[in-house]
């Protein structure tokens, strides 16, 4: 075990994957020379020169077109979109191209692709550079879209992203790159996709959350437990496929759900797993699913502002109180 | 916003209520939960609790007035809010309506008197429930018209069901200490009373209430059928003394725990006992979780051990004690009495010959089992001392046939007459 930032997570992942691997190299914007906008792979270029770690032109289409290529004649590209919202410049690419190919080509051919890429907001970047819209990536098939919010699930996810044989969408979080966390050193550490994982465990109220909003959630158990309530945490970490065991088993025992999302509440996350816990534990729940979202608005700048539409510890804290009916 | 609150529905029979206090006035704030009025029915004073915090805004019936359940008593609303009392569907209570109203009434009772009680006082009439209220109810057998709704707009909750069920615990302890009140004899007494004297009346408990409605319920809607077998018990007594005398004083396995398991084995092999009759269709359940029969001076409890065909037998030994101990002593938790698939009904230690029971509601069958006795018994054409049990299936026709549930007794006899087959 080490203690590392999420940052030191990813780049380690990207390293022993690379080592491990030829065929494995990565490409973006300011990757190389400039060492990434949130110095994920600096030194990278002079580690393993530049055949393997390719800067771009400020061309998204490019860069995830020129990856699904590569990824089709045998590499094993980890492309970079500098924030998940540049990743709409590339949406054909992404939707009709990487998430498609096996399906349409009968299974002849496979996409073996990783597009890494920063969403959240929360650092006054305004609002066309601060969205979380995982959840448009998470509505087509054919593409398996994981967000984790631990260095150590930060690491084993992406080597498990890179060993994967389908295109992998991989959102890292602006405001997580600092957080700690113990991280394992074995460099066969992989966390499997589409498996959801128990965070804390608890017996009044359970919150699905995942990302950023993990660390928010974690927080507001805290919280809630100096209160005397004890939630369990569910950290979902794969977005699709989706894994609803261990949601479907915590409500059951808790009979109360909050779902924390940093995106908008509408068409979210919260709905889905609503949705999908009524379906599978109707006869289990004490109380209407609550939702922790942003607010409706595209997100302000203004850092007071800002702050107040995202989704605060207070925020959950409640919704917990709702549920349980102590409000 | 401002929201009526309405005489609720306090016991099973209740038409409608009493204003015995009001505890909070006019514009005082009010707590969720707290108590705003106490209302008299004719068994007791209840305490009503509010549904949310607001402020009393407005009191509709005044001390010493009798509604019935549903109509409004009271509003309640935010702070500085105005209230709109012909928005909310309620006039003006002014003393003079209401001598007014009590007038009318006291003339053409007739047509002014509901000829039913409402239901409590939700939208559309509707009495409304948590969905795992709603299923706690239902497994527990709990009438949720008895259960005060503490959520929003008077929902039932899981606290609710917990309250009411902690309030009949209460109540069958109170019933054991105090001595039943006697009452006279209120009606001319029938022709056909041998006993002219007069009688006891005993209030029933809610679990006295319950039991009755759900025996009812069985008795008249599922066809019982019934067979009968004697088990030779010789080499399971041999066994059970064989490993009680290796195990600790409360580690010792029952007579019960060897039947338990014994229909256990047998549900497996005829899962169609360990079933529910669903109106169109059957459920077969995959777990074998078997209720085990529990007297107590307040009324039968079923208290359940699950997966008994997974467990070893000394599990269910250890686990049965447990249960039956915390049913006895009423420490039952609610999870101990629900998800019950097949009931075991012992009444072996009353020196009882053979008995048959009623089959629980939800489930296909249950199994009376008696004491095990010595009689003599005719063994290769010679007269000899044999060790019997005898033990009778209750059968809901619905479910299962004669031909099936005979081959599940034997089956059942077969694994209690070679009782090796139970430590497998």
């Amino acid at each position: 075990m080490a203690r590392m930032t999420v940052r030191e997570a990813i780049s380690a992942a990207l390293r022993e994957e690379m080592y491990r691997d030829e065929r494995v190299f990565i490409m973006g914007e300011e990757i190389g020379k400039w060492g990434g906008t949130y110095a994920v792979t600096r030194g990278f270029l002079d580690e393993f020169g530049e055949k393997r770690v390719r800067d771009t032109p400020i061309a998204e289409g490019v860069i995830v077109g020129a990856a699904i290529g590569a990824a089709i004649a045998g590499l094993r590209p980890v492309a970079e979109l500098m924030t998940i919202n540049f990743a709409f410049l590339a949406m054909d690419q992404i939707v009709n191209h990487a998430a498609k190919i096996h399906y349409m080509f009968n299974g002849q051919i496979r996409v073996p692709l990783v597009i890494r890429t920063v969403g959240g907001g929360g650092r006054q970047l305004g609002a066309t550079h601060s969205q979380t819209p995982d959840v448009v990536f998470a509505h087509f098939p054919g593409l398996k879209v994981v967000a984790p919010g631990t260095p150590a699930d930060a690491k084993g996810l992406l080597k498990s992203a890179i060993r994967d044989e389908d295109p992998v969408f991989f959102i890292e979080h602006a405001t997580l790159y600092q957080v700690r966390g113990e991280v394992p050193d074995d460099e066969d550490f992989l966390v499997p996709i589409g498996v959801s994982d128990v965070k804390r465990v608890g017996k009044d109220a359970t919150i699905v959350s995942y990302s950023k909003m993990l660390q928010v959630s974690l927080e507001a158990a805290d919280r809630l437990a100096a209160e005397g309530i004890e939630v369990e945490i569910i950290d979902l970490r794969t977005l699709r496929p989706l894994d609803m065991a261990p949601v479907i088993a915590s409500v059951k025992k808790t009979n109360r759900l909050v779902v924390v999302e940093e995106g908008w509440r509408s068409f979210g996350i919260g709905a889905e797993i609503s949705s999908r816990v009524t379906e599978q534990a109707f006869d289990y729940l004490d109380a209407p699913v609550r939702r922790v979202a942003q607010a409706e608005v595209p997100l302000p700048y203004n850092r007071r502002l800002e702050q107040l539409a995202l989704p605060q510890v207070e925020d959950v804290v409640n919704a917990v109180k709702d549920v349980m009916y102590l409000r | 916003m401002a929201e009526l609150i309405n005489m609720p529905k306090l016991g099973f029979d209740m038409r409608e209520g009493k204003l015995g206090e009001w505890v909070k006035k006019e514009g005082e704030s009010v707590g969720q939960g707290e108590t705003i009025a106490i209302i008299e029915t004719d068994k007791a004073s209840v305490e009503v609790p509010a549904f949310r915090s607001g402020v009393l805004h407005k009191i509709l019936v005044p001390v010493g007035e009798s509604v019935p359940i549903g109509t409004p008593i009271a509003v309640i609303g935010e702070p500085g809010e105005m209230v709109n009392l012909a928005a909310l569907g309620v006039g003006p209570a002014a003393p003079s309506s209401v001598a007014a109203k009590a007038e009318v009434r006291a003339e053409a009772p007739a047509v002014t008197a509901p000829a039913q009680a409402p239901q409590p006082a939700l939208e559309g009439g509707r009495l409304a429930a948590s969905p795992v209220a709603l299923r706690m109810a239902s497994e527990l057998g709990i009438d949720l018209r008895q259960v005060i709704g503490t959520g929003p707009g008077g929902r039932i909750i899981k606290r609710d069901i917990e309250a009411y069920l902690a309030a009949q615990d209460r109540a069958a302890q109170e019933a054991k200490v105090a001595p039943a009140p006697v009452v006279a004899p209120p009606m001319p007494i029938p022709s056909y009373e041998p006993t002219p004297e007069g009688y006891r009346a005993v209030p029933l408990t809610g679990m006295r209430q319950t039991i009755a409605r759900r025996m009812v319920e069985s008795k008249t809607t599922a066809p019982h059928f019934y067979i009968t077998v004697d088990v030779d018990m010789e080499a399971a007594m041999a066994l059970r003394s064989q490993l009680n005398a290796l195990l600790p004083e409360n580690e010792k396995i029952s007579v019960n725990d060897f039947i338990v398991k014994a229909a256990a084995l047998a549900l497996r092999q005829f899962p169609n006992l360990n079933a529910t009759f669903a109106g169109d269709e059957i459920r077969v359940h995959e777990s074998v979780n078997i209720g085990i029969a529990v007297a107590r001076e307040a009324g039968l409890v079923v208290t359940v051990v699950r997966d008994c065909d997974k467990k070893p037998l000394a599990q269910i030994a250890v686990e049965a004690r447990e249960l039956v101990a915390r049913a006895r002593e009423g420490r039952m938790k609610p999870d101990d009495m629900v998800g019950g698939t097949f009931t075991i009904s012992n009444l072996g230690m009353f020196d009882v010959e053979n008995f048959i029971a009623i089959i629980g509601p939800g489930q296909a069958a249950i199994l009376a089992v008696s004491t095990v006795k010595q009689m003599p018994v005719v063994k290769d054409g010679q007269l000899a001392v044999g060790t019997r049990m005898k033990a009778t299936i209750s059968a809901d026709h619905r479910v299962t046939d004669g031909a099936e549930a005979a081959r599940f007794m034997q089956a059942f006899k077969a694994a209690l007459e070679q009782p090796l087959r139970l430590l497998l």
